[in-house]
C-alpha cells in the first residue's frame, strides 16, 4: 500500500519536474516547480519525515516559490529570453546527465549508500520532530543562536541593498 | 504511524478537486457570446503596448518576499520547540532560547521598519 | 528524560564565558543597530567611531577568554589557539573599520548597515575559529560569507556588482559542497563533533568510501575560501569589485578564519587520515604557489595584484597544513598574524591612493610617488618588500618558519615550489617598487593631488601602526611564536 502511494508521489514528482523545464511560460514552470516540490513533501512523509516535509512546504512551497514568482515578474522576462541558449553544451550537457544517471542507477541498485542512523533506533525516529527538537535546542543551541543572527544579516543585508538603489533614484 | 497523513492528502485531494471543478462548472456554466469589443481588454481608452509581465512591477514586492522567507525560517524552529515545551525539565530552558532567538530577528523586523521597508508608497 | 535546568547547564556546560567574545560583538552589532536608526545620514561616520571603540574594549576580552573546556554539548571550545585567531580578526576588524570612514565618504556611500555588518563578518569568524563540530563550522562560514557578500555588493557599480555577484554564486556553490561534505563525514563517523571523530578515529575503516567522499568535498570547500589554485576565480574580480576596506578584511579575515578552523580539522579530527588528505592538499599547495605567482605578473590594477599574492600566500600556508606537525601549525598562526599587518598595510595605502571616482589603483599611479610623497612611497616598499618574504620584515620570518617546518618534514619538493614562487613573486612586487622610485609620474598624474581625504590622520595611524609591527614582528618574532606554539600544543 505505501509503496503504491510511492510511486504515485514519484511518478507526479518526475512528471512535473520535467514539465518545469519544458514549458515555455515562466510562470507556469514555476507553478510545476509548486507540484513537484509538494510531491517531494509527500514522500517525506513517507520516509516517517514529517517536520522535513513541513520544512519542504514552508519554505520551499511557501517562502521560495515567492520569491521565485516576484524574480519572474520584476525582472523584464519576455518569452523570447526563456529560449534556451545552449549552443554547443547540449551534447556534453546531455552526456554528463546520461552517465549522471547511470551512475545513480548504480549506487542505488547496489546499496552502496546507506548510512548509521547514529544512536537512534527505529522506535526514537517515530517521533523524529520530536529527537530533531531534543537535539536541536540542547546540543546544538549555540548553532541555533547564531542562526538568528545570520537571519538578521540576509534581512538587513537585503534591505540595505535594495533601499540604497531605491535612494539613489529618489535622488534624481 | 503515517495513516494520520492520510486525512491531509484527502485535503489537498479535494481542494485540488473543488479548485478545478469551479473553474470547470463557471466555463459550462457562463453566458456566452464573445463580440469584438468586448474581448479588448479595456472597454474605452487607450489600446494596451506591450505585454503585462514586462517588468513594471516594484522591486518592492521583492523585500517583502525576503522579509517572507527570513520570517517563514524562524517560524520553522518553532515547530520542533513546540513538542518539547510539555517537557517539564526542559521547558524553562528551552524558552529563554526561543526568547533570545525571537529578540534577535525582532531587532531585525524593527530595522525593516525603521529603514522604510515596509512601507507602501 | 527528564531534567532539570541545573543538570542541562551541567550536561551542556552551558558556559558563557567561554562565548563572551561572540556575545560581546553581537550585543555591539545590536547597539550600532538601534543607534543607527537615530542617526541622520551626515551623521553615520559617528557609528564608526562607536564601532571602533567597541571593538577596541572588546579586543582585550578575547585575548585572554581561554577557556579550554568544551562548552556548550562539546560544540564550541575556546582555547588559547581560538583567542589568538580572534585577536587577528579583531585587529583586521580595527584596522578595517578605521580606514572605512574616510573612504566611504570617497565613494559616497556612506551607510550605518556597512559597520554592522563587518562586525556580523567577525563574529562569522570567531564562531569558525572556536568551532568544534562541524555544524559550527558551517553556520559561523555561512555569517562570514553571507556578511561579506553583502559588503562586497556595497559599491554600487558595475565591477562592484560583477564581483559580488560572481562571489555570491561560487560561494553558494561551494558552501553547498562543503555541506555535503559535512554530511558523508556524518555518514562515515555517525557524528559531526570532532572531539568524537578524533576518539574513534582509529576504529574507523580507513578504507571508507565516504571517508573519501568527505575529504574531497570538504577540502573543496575549504579551497574556495583560502581561494586556491582552481577555486580562486572569484577572488580578483571579488576584490576589485569590494570597497578596499572590505577588500582587506576578506583578504585577512576570511582565509584566517578558514585556516583556523581546517587546521583544528585537519590536526584534531582527521589527524588519523593524515596520508588520504595529505596528497590533496599537497597538489593543491603546490598548484596555487606557482599559478599566484605568474598570474600576478600580468596585472595592470594594484588590488587584482594584490588578489593573486594573496592566493599565493594561500599555497605557502597551505604548505604548514600539509606538514601538519605543533610547528608547522604554530608557523601558520604566526603567518595569519603577520598577514594581517602587512596586508592590511598595503591595502590602506591602495585606499588612500584611490580618488573619488574610483580611479588611482591602476598600478601606473605609482609612478614616481617616491618624489611626491617620500613616506608613503617608503612604507608601500616596506610592506611590499615584507609581502614578497625579504629580510628583516615579518613576512620573511612567516615564510622562514613554514618552509623551515616543511623541510624539517622531509617535504623538500613543496618547499621547493615554496622558494620558487617566492622568487617569481619579487617580479611583480618588485615593479611597484621602481615605478615608485625610478620612474617619472605621468603629466596627468601632476595635476591629481594623490588624496582629497579630509582626514589622512587615520590612514597615518593605520599606515604607522601595521609599519611598525611588521619590522617588530620580522626583528623578533619569538614571543608571537611562543605564544602560537603553546596555543598549538593544546590542540
Amino acid at each position: 500500500m505505501e509503496q503504491l502511494f510511492f510511486y504515485i508521489f514519484a511518478f507526479a514528482a518526475v512528471i512535473s519536474a520535467i514539465l518545469v523545464i519544458s514549458v515555455r511560460n515562466p510562470v507556469h514552470s514555476a507553478f510545476f516547480l509548486i507540484v513537484t516540490f509538494m510531491q517531494v513533501a509527500a514522500i517525506f512523509i513517507l520516509l516517517r519525515s514529517p517536520f522535513l516535509a513541513a520544512v519542504q512546504v514552508f519554505v520551499y512551497v511557501g517562502a521560495v516559490m515567492v520569491l521565485f514568482l516576484f524574480a519572474v515578474l520584476v525582472l523584464d522576462m519576455g518569452k523570447e529570453t526563456m529560449k534556451e541558449h545552449l549552443h554547443g553544451q547540449s551534447i556534453p550537457a546531455g552526456v554528463m546527465a546520461v552517465i549522471l544517471f547511470l551512475l545513480m542507477c548504480y549506487m542505488v541498485v547496489k546499496g552502496r549508500i546507506v548510512a548509521n542512523p547514529g544512536s537512534y533506533g527505529e522506535a526514537a525516529l517515530v517521533n523524529n520532530t520530536e529527537v530533531i527538537g531534543r537535539e536541536l535546542y540542547t546540543r546544538f543551541i549555540y548553532p541555533f543562536e547564531i542562526v538568528s543572527l545570520i537571519l538578521l544579516v540576509a534581512l538587513v543585508g537585503a534591505i540595505a541593498l535594495v533601499m540604497q538603489s531605491k535612494g539613489k533614484e529618489q535622488g534624481k | 504511524m503515517i495513516i494520520p497523513y492520510l486525512g491531509v492528502l484527502i485535503i489537498v485531494g479535494l481542494v485540488g478537486f473543488m479548485g478545478v471543478m469551479s473553474f470547470f462548472a463557471s466555463f459550462i456554466m457562463r453566458p456566452r457570446n464573445p463580440y469584438a469589443e468586448k474581448l479588448t481588454p479595456w472597454e474605452c481608452g487607450m489600446e494596451p503596448v506591450g505585454e503585462a509581465n514586462a517588468g513594471h512591477f516594484r522591486v518592492h514586492y521583492f523585500i517583502i518576499a525576503i522579509l517572507f522567507i527570513v520570517f517563514d525560517v524562524e517560524t520553522l524552529f518553532l515547530f520542533p520547540w513546540a513538542t518539547l515545551l510539555t517537557d517539564k525539565g526542559l521547558s524553562g530552558f528551552i524558552f529563554i532560547e526561543m526568547i533570545v532567538f525571537v529578540a534577535i530577528l525582532a531587532i531585525g523586523f524593527i530595522y525593516a521598519w525603521v529603514k522604510g521597508a515596509l512601507e507602501w508608497v | 528524560m527528564i531534567f532539570n535546568n541545573a543538570a542541562i547547564m551541567q550536561t551542556l556546560n552551558v558556559n558563557l564565558n567561554a562565548v563572551a567574545p561572540v556575545a560581546l560583538m553581537t550585543v555591539l552589532a545590536i547597539v550600532l543597530m538601534v543607534i543607527d536608526f537615530f542617526l541622520k545620514r551626515e551623521n553615520k561616520f559617528s557609528l564608526g567611531i562607536v564601532t571602533l571603540i567597541g571593538l577596541v574594549l572588546i579586543l582585550p576580552v578575547a585575548a585572554t577568554t581561554v577557556d579550554p573546556a568544551p562548552a556548550f554539548g562539546g560544540m564550541v571550545i575556546a582555547d588559547a589557539y581560538a583567542a589568538f585567531f580572534n585577536v587577528v580578526f579583531i585587529i583586521a576588524a580595527i584596522f578595517a573599520v578605521v580606514i572605512s570612514n574616510d573612504y566611504l565618504r570617497k565613494i559616497s556611500s556612506e551607510r550605518g548597515e556597512y559597520y554592522y555588518i563587518i562586525i556580523f563578518a567577525t563574529i562569522g569568524m570567531m564562531v569558525m575559529a572556536s568551532a568544534n563540530d562541524l555544524v559550527n563550522l558551517y553556520v559561523g562560514l555561512e555569517l562570514m560569507s553571507l556578511s561579506f557578500y553583502i559588503l562586497v555588493a556595497m559599491r554600487r557599480s558595475a565591477t562592484g556588482a560583477e564581483g559580488a555577484l560572481k562571489y555570491f554564486i561560487l560561494g553558494a556553490f561551494s558552501s553547498g559542497i562543503l555541506l555535503y561534505g559535512i554530511t558523508f563525514t556524518y555518514g562515515f563517523a555517525g557524528t559531526t563533533n570532532l572531539t568524537e571523530i578524533a576518539r574513534m578515529g582509529v576504529n574507523l575503516s580507513s578504507a571508507n568510501h565516504y571517508l573519501l567522499i568527505a575529504i574531497i568535498m570538504l577540502v573543496a570547500g575549504f579551497a574556495f575560501k583560502i581561494a586556491a589554485f582552481p577555486f580562486h576565480l572569484w577572488s580578483p574580480d571579488a576584490y576589485e569589485g569590494a570597497p578596499t576596506p572590505v577588500t582587506a578584511l576578506l583578504s585577512v579575515g576570511s582565509k584566517a578564519a578558514a585556516f583556523a578552523f581546517f587546521l583544528r580539522f585537519f590536526g584534531g579530527a582527521f589527524h588519523e587520515f593524515h596520508a588520504h588528505w595529505a596528497g590533496l592538499l599537497w597538489i593543491l599547495s603546490a598548484a596555487t604557489m606557482l599559478v599566484g605567482a605568474t598570474v600576478a605578473i600580468q596585472q595592470k590594477n594594484i588590488v587584482r595584484m594584490l588578489a593573486y599574492s594573496s592566493i599565493a600566500h594561500a599555497g605557502i600556508i597551505l604548505i604548514g597544513v600539509v606538514v601538519m606537525n605543533g610547528f608547522a601549525s604554530a608557523g601558520v598562526m604566526f603567518y595569519m598574524f603577520v598577514y594581517a599587518f602587512m596586508n592590511m598595510g598595503a591595502f590602506t595605502v591602495v585606499a588612500l591612493m584611490a580618488r573619488n571616482d574610483g580611479t588611482g589603483k591602476s598600478i601606473s599611479d605609482y609612478k614616481g610617488l617616491a618624489g611626491r610623497r617620500p613616506v608613503l612611497a617608503f612604507v608601500m616598499a616596506l610592506f611590499l618588500l615584507s609581502l614578497a618574504g625579504i629580510p628583516p620584515t615579518g613576512g620573511f620570518t612567516a615564510k622562514f618558519f613554514i618552509l623551515a617546518s616543511a623541510i624539517e618534514a622531509r617535504y623538500y619538493w613543496l618547499a621547493a615550489i615554496g622558494v620558487i614562487s617566492t622568487v617569481i613573486s619579487l617580479f611583480f612586487y618588485a615593479k611597484v617598487i621602481f615605478y615608485m622610485y625610478m620612474k617619472e609620474p605621468d603629466a596627468l598624474d601632476d595635476m591629481a593631488p594623490v588624496t582629497q581625504a579630509p582626514s589622512t590622520l587615520a590612514y597615518n595611524i593605520i599606515i604607522f601602526i601595521t609599519a611598525v609591527s611588521t619590522m617588530v614582528l620580522g626583528l623578533c618574532p619569538t614571543p608571537v611564536m611562543d605564544m602560537a606554539i603553546a596555543a598549538v600544543s593544546h590542540l
